[in-house]
C-alpha cells in the first residue's frame, strides 16, 4: 500500500505573536515553526497503517524552516519517503494553490491512501484535504480517528457529537483528513533522528509557480483589541453590589 | 562423528550485559551477592515487579526480556541509594537503571508525561514547554539589574547556569532572585545566558535519553565558549552534576561549583551581614545530586549555621542516607504515573520526617524541591505549619 502524507509547518503558539509592520501577516522574524498537530497524527496513523498490514510511507511537505528536522523525525518514526516542496512560497501560499500543486505531484506517484491534518490553525481558505481530494478526483472523509484497510476497501472511524462514533466504508485510492491517530505520536529518542540525519535522504521536488487567484486576501491582522462596552466593578463587594443597582435602573430593569 | 557448536545469535540479556559491562565499573555487575540491599534501599523498590536485585539476577538467567516487558523501572528516581549501599560497588543507577530506560525509550516505551517533558526539552531546551525567550524573564525587575551575557558582552567572574525550575517556576522564581541578592550583596561579578541558556540535561539522561542530553550539552557548550568567565555556579544539583561530571566527556569543561560551595567560600564576607535572626528549627533536606552523589554535606549546613537564630536539626534519613525528594531520573515529569503506582508521593515521606524530628523549616538546596514538598506538605496531616525554603532564601531574608 502507497501511503502519502501531506504535512505541513504552522506557527507554533508558545511564543508571543506579532503583527509585521504592514499589519497583514504575522511577523516572521520572531515566529517558530512547529508540526501541524493534526498533520503529526496524520504522520502517527500512516506509520500505524504500516505496521499493520505493510505499506510505503511518504512524507511531504513544503520548504519552511525546520522542515528537514520535521522529515527526519518522520524518518524515525518509520517514514520511508521525505520530501520537501522548494519554490517560491512568499506569495500566494494559501491551500487552493497548494492543493493544485499537491495534487500534480502525489497523482504521479499512484496513491492509495492520502492521509493529511484534518486542518490547521493557519488555514485562511479551508483546509487541504478536501481540495487534494477534489483535484485528484478521490472520496474525501475528514475527522477521521481510526483506519483500517483490507484489499482495496478502508474502513475509517469518525467521532460525533455525544460519544457516537461513525463506521465508515469507502474504497481506495481515497483522502482522508485525520482528526486523531488511533494511539497519540510516538516518541523517538533523539540519537534515532540523528542517525536519520546521516542515513536519510531528503528529496526535493519544485513546486510550479502557485496560482493564487481568487485566494483570501488578508487586509488587516491585529491583537484582541481591548473593547470599550465593558465597566469593570468595584474590588469592595459593597460598591459592587451599589453600582449594579444604579446600572440596573439604568436599564430599566429596577 | 565430530560436532561443533553450532554459532547462535546472542540473546537480548547477552547483548545487553555486554553494553553494561563497557560502562566505567560496569564489569562489577559480575560481582552481585544478590544480597538485595539495592531492592531494600530503593524508595520504590516494594512496588517494582524487578526491583534492581532481580533485575540483575534476571540478565543472569537470560530473561530480561521479562524485565523490559514491564514499566516498573518508570518508578526509579535515579537517587543512587541504591549504588550508594551496594558493597560491590555496582554502578547501579548511572548502568543498570539508566541503560534500561534508554532501551525501553528507544522501543518507543515511554509513559506520555515523560513524552511530553522529553519533547520540550527538545524544541524549547526546557521541559515545562515554555517560550525559550522568556528565559530570563525572572530577572525583570531585579536591582541592580542582571547581566545577560548576550547583551552586555563583558568578562565576568562567574556564569551562573541558572537552570530551568530557577528560571520558570513561579515557586522557584523566588529562591533565584534570593540568588541574586545575595551574589549582588557580596559584590560578585556574574551573568546569566538569559534566552542562550538550555537545560541541563541531566536529568533527561537519568529518564533515559542520552541523545538528547547530548544535543543539550552541545548546545549549551557553543554558548559558554562565547563569553569570559572564570567559574560557573549554579543552584540546581542537577546541572552541577551534568557540568562537574558529564559535560567534560564531551569536551566541556569549567571549574563549577554549587551555589553552597561557592557561597560557604565567602562565609567569612557573608557572615557579617547576616544580621537578621531566623528564630526556627530547621531540618536540611540534602539533595540527592549534592549529597549522596557529589559529596557535598557540609557547606549547606555551615551556611545555615551561620544564620542568627537556626536550630539546625537532623532528620532520621540525612548526609548519605538522604531520602529522595521524588523528582530525579524523571520523576518529576512521571508525576501521575508514579501516583497510580504508588498512591503515595516520596516528598510526603520526607515531609513526615521533617514533621517528626521537630523541624519548623525544612531547609533545600534543589529546585526540584521547593514546590514538591510544599505540595506534599498540603497533603500531609501534621505538616500543615512547615515552611519549605531553600537555604537560599533563608540568606536573603537573614540580610534583612
Amino acid at each position: 500500500m502507497n501511503i502519502i502524507v501531506p504535512v505541513k509547518l504552522v506557527p507554533d503558539l508558545v511564543e508571543e505573536l506579532s503583527i509585521d509592520p504592514a499589519g497583514t501577516a504575522l511577523d516572521t522574524a520572531w515566529l517558530r515553526m512547529i508540526v501541524n498537530e493534526f498533520d503529526d497524527h496524520a504522520i502517527e496513523q500512516a506509520i500505524l497503517l504500516k505496521e499493520k498490514v505493510g505499506a510505503h510511507v511518504t512524507v511531504i511537505s513544503t520548504n519552511i524552516e525546520g522542515v528537514d528536522d520535521l522529515l527526519f523525525t518522520a524518518a524515525a518514526k518509520g517514514a520511508d519517503r521525505l520530501i520537501k516542496l522548494t519554490g517560491d512560497l512568499e506569495a500566494g501560499n494559501n491551500n487552493h494553490a497548494l492543493a493544485g500543486e499537491l495534487a500534480r505531484i502525489i497523482r504521479e506517484m499512484n496513491p492509495d491512501v492520502i492521509l493529511t491534518g484534518v486542518q490547521a490553525h493557519n488555514d485562511l481558505d479551508g483546509s487541504i484535504g478536501p481540495q487534494l481530494a477534489g483535484h485528484l478526483g478521490m472520496p474525501y472523509i475528514g475527522y477521521v480517528a481510526g483506519v483500517d484497510v483490507s484489499g482495496d476497501n478502508v474502513i475509517v472511524r469518525k467521532e460525533y457529537p455525544g460519544g457516537l462514533i461513525g463506521e465508515m466504508q469507502a474504497s481506495l485510492p481515497a483522502v482522508f483528513g485525520i482528526q486523531a491517530a488511533e494511539q497519540p505520536p510516538r516518541y523517538v529518542a533523539i540519537s534515532k533522528v540523528r542517525q536519520m540525519m546521516k542515513t536519510s535522504n531528503i528529496e526535493e521536488f519544485d513546486l510550479a509557480a502557485l496560482d493564487s487567484t481568487g485566494a483570501p486576501v488578508v487586509t488587516r491582522m491585529f491583537q484582541p483589541e481591548v473593547a470599550e462596552r465593558a465597566s469593570m466593578l468595584s474590588d469592595n463587594p459593597d460598591e459592587a453590589a451599589g453600582q449594579l443597582i444604579s446600572l440596573f435602573k439604568e436599564l430599566g430593569t429596577l | 562423528m565430530v560436532t561443533s557448536a553450532i554459532p547462535r545469535a546472542p540473546t537480548f540479556s547477552e547483548i545487553f550485559s555486554k553494553r553494561l559491562y563497557e560502562i566505567e565499573n560496569g564489569e562489577r555487575l559480575r560481582t552481585c551477592l544478590q544480597c538485595g540491599s539495592c531492592s531494600g534501599v530503593c524508595p520504590f523498590g516494594y512496588l517494582m515487579d524487578f526491583p534492581p536485585g532481580r533485575m540483575i539476577a534476571g540478565l543472569r538467567a537470560d530473561e530480561f526480556e521479562l524485565v523490559m516487558e514491564t514499566d516498573t523501572v518508570w518508578m526509579c528516581v535515579a537517587c543512587y541509594a541504591c549504588a550508594q549501599i551496594c558493597p560491590s560497588k555496582i554502578p547501579i543507577t548511572a548502568g543498570l537503571m539508566t541503560r534500561t530506560k534508554e532501551e525501553l525509550l528507544l522501543a518507543g516505551n515511554v509513559p506520555s508525561e515523560l513524552q511530553s517533558a522529553l519533547e520540550n526539552s527538545q524544541r524549547y531546551g526546557n521541559p515545562m514547554g515554555e517560550s525559550p525567550r522568556k528565559r530570563a524573564d525572572w530577572a525583570l525587575g531585579v536591582q541592580p539589574p542582571v547581566t545577560i551575557l548576550g547583551r552586555e558582552r563583558r568578562p565576568v567572574d562567574v556564569l551562573w547556569f541558572v537552570g530551568d525550575y530557577p528560571s520558570y517556576h513561579p515557586r522557584v522564581q523566588s529562591v533565584t532572585k534570593a540568588l541574586a541578592r545575595v551574589l549582588n550583596a557580596l559584590g560578585i561579578s556574574f551573568g546569566i545566558l538569559g534566552p542562550e541558556e538550555n537545560s541541563d540535561g541531566d536529568t533527561q539522561r537519568l529518564a533515559g535519553e542520552r541523545g538528547l542530553f547530548e544535543m543539550l550539552a552541545e548546545k549549551n557548550g557553543r554558548v559558554f565558549s562565547r563569553y569570559q568567565f572564570n567559574k560557573i555556579i549554579t543552584s540546581d544539583p542537577h546541572a552541577y552534576n551534568a557540568l562537574k561530571n558529564e559535560y567534560p566527556a564531551l569536551g566541556i569543561s569549567y571549574p563549577v561549583q554549587h551555589y553552597t560551595q561557592f557561597l560557604a567560600e565567602k562565609l567569612d564576607l557573608l557572615k557579617p551581614l547576616l544580621k537578621q535572626e531566623i528564630s526556627a528549627t530547621v531540618a536540611y533536606h540534602d539533595p540527592c545530586y549534592l549529597g549522596r552523589v557529589n559529596g557535598v554535606f557540609d557547606e549547606p549546613r555551615a551556611l545555615l549555621g551561620a544564620i542568627p537564630g537556626i536550630k539546625l536539626i537532623e532528620m532520621a534519613h540525612n548526609h548519605t542516607t538522604s531520602l529522595c525528594c521524588g523528582g530525579g531520573g524523571g520523576g518529576m515529569w512521571l508525576d501521575g504515573f508514579q501516583w497510580e503506582k504508588a498512591h503515595t508521593r516520596l516528598s510526603e515521606w520526607r515531609v513526615r520526617e521533617a514533621v517528626d524530628a521537630g523541624a519548623n523549616i525544612l531547609a533545600v538546596a534543589c529546585p526540584y524541591e521547593p514546590p514538591r514538598f510544599e505540595d506534599a506538605a498540603k497533603m500531609t496531616q501534621q505538616a500543615g505549619s512547615l515552611v519549605v525554603k531553600d537555604i537560599v532564601e533563608l540568606l536573603a531574608e537573614s540580610l534583612g
